[in-house]
């Protein structure tokens, strides 16, 4: 039996279904769209802090740089010391900081070595430590370049409120 | 004089292809900027910011991620948990290091504290984890936008 084709077979067009794929696509940028968060870059201030264990040597030897911060009753800072001098603010200590690891050209060769101890109100706001370490820890020069100072840092213990 | 209407069977189909293109292209850009590392982040969390605060250049080994609160709660794993039920997961997380044939001392412990977290509370923390053998610290604050 002879078969006739169909004009159809000649010029039949196989036309993809696009739906469902623009579907999924859809989906797919709706799902990425709202997981887009934008958020500041993070970083770290690396402090090592083993256990003082009675072994340990006394690190009092080592002359850590004393910073103490004072709260007030709602845990705002209320005043800096610097070895128990008055400092008026964080950009005072840092340059109190630079003379003492440093000089105008930069660190000096010892200020790896250097160790600050921070002595802070137990209500204190975290913020201001943080602002306390970064005076300390370095600072940036104006081509974004981070110059280190003191990278040991070291907490008093906490003084719980009676 | 009658003229015959020719009857025209066109299809109007609209040019898809442009359009696949952009939203291929959406996606791509949307999941080039998707970071799941991220997870870890939690919102309840306002970072304090410092203009040194830089991305490690190395990922962190062995990270362990605790979040304080400023009602001083922990939110560790997800769960918010008071500071002196602070004990067991810490411990956990040692046995969990030494099976693997690591040590908590080898351990960073990135600590995200909030801007208005009590520095006590935050010390606290820090001799939690100093008592099961965490020695490494990282104390996590957000890049200064400003500078």
């Amino acid at each position: 039996m002879k078969l006739r084709r169909t004009s159809n077979d000649v010029l039949g067009k196989v036309e993809m279904q696009m739906t469902p794929m623009i579907d999924i696509v859809f989906q797919l940028l709706t799902f990425f769209l709202f997981s887009f968060k934008i958020a500041a870059q993070e970083g770290d201030f690396n402090i090592r802090m083993p256990l003082a264990g009675p072994g340990s040597p006394n690190v009092e030897q080592q002359l850590p740089i004393k910073v103490r911060l004072t709260a007030d009753a709602q845990g705002n800072l209320a005043s800096i010391q610097l070895a128990d001098r008055k400092v008026p603010n964080f950009a005072e200590l840092h340059q109190q900081v630079m003379s003492i690891v440093g000089n105008d050209a930069g660190p000096s060769a010892d200020a790896g070595n250097a160790e600050a101890e921070l002595d802070c109100d137990y209500n204190l706001k975290y913020q201001n430590v943080i602002e306390a370490v970064t005076a300390v820890s370095g600072y940036m020069t104006p081509s974004g370049h981070i110059v280190k100072l003191i990278q040991k840092i070291k907490f008093s213990p906490p003084k719980k409120p009676a | 004089m009658k003229f015959r209407r020719k009857e025209y069977t066109v299809s109007a189909e609209p040019d898809m292809t442009p359009m696949i293109d952009m939203t291929f292209q959406l996606i791509a850009f949307f999941m080039v900027l998707l970071n799941f590392g991220e997870g870890e982040i939690d919102s309840r969390i306002k970072l304090p910011t410092s203009q040194l605060a830089k991305p490690p250049e190395a990922p962190i080994e062995s990270p362990l991620v605790l979040q304080l609160t400023s009602d001083d709660n922990v939110i560790f794993g997800g769960e918010a948990i008071p500071i002196s039920a602070l004990d067991r997961p810490l411990r956990n997380e040692k046995r969990f290091l030494e099976l693997n044939g690591r040590k908590a001392s080898d351990a960073t412990v990135i600590l995200r504290a909030d801007v208005d977290a009590k520095t006590g509370v935050v010390q606290e923390v820090i001799q939690k984890c100093q008592t099961n053998g965490f020695e490494k610290f990282a104390l996590r604050a957000k890049q200064d936008e400003n500078r």
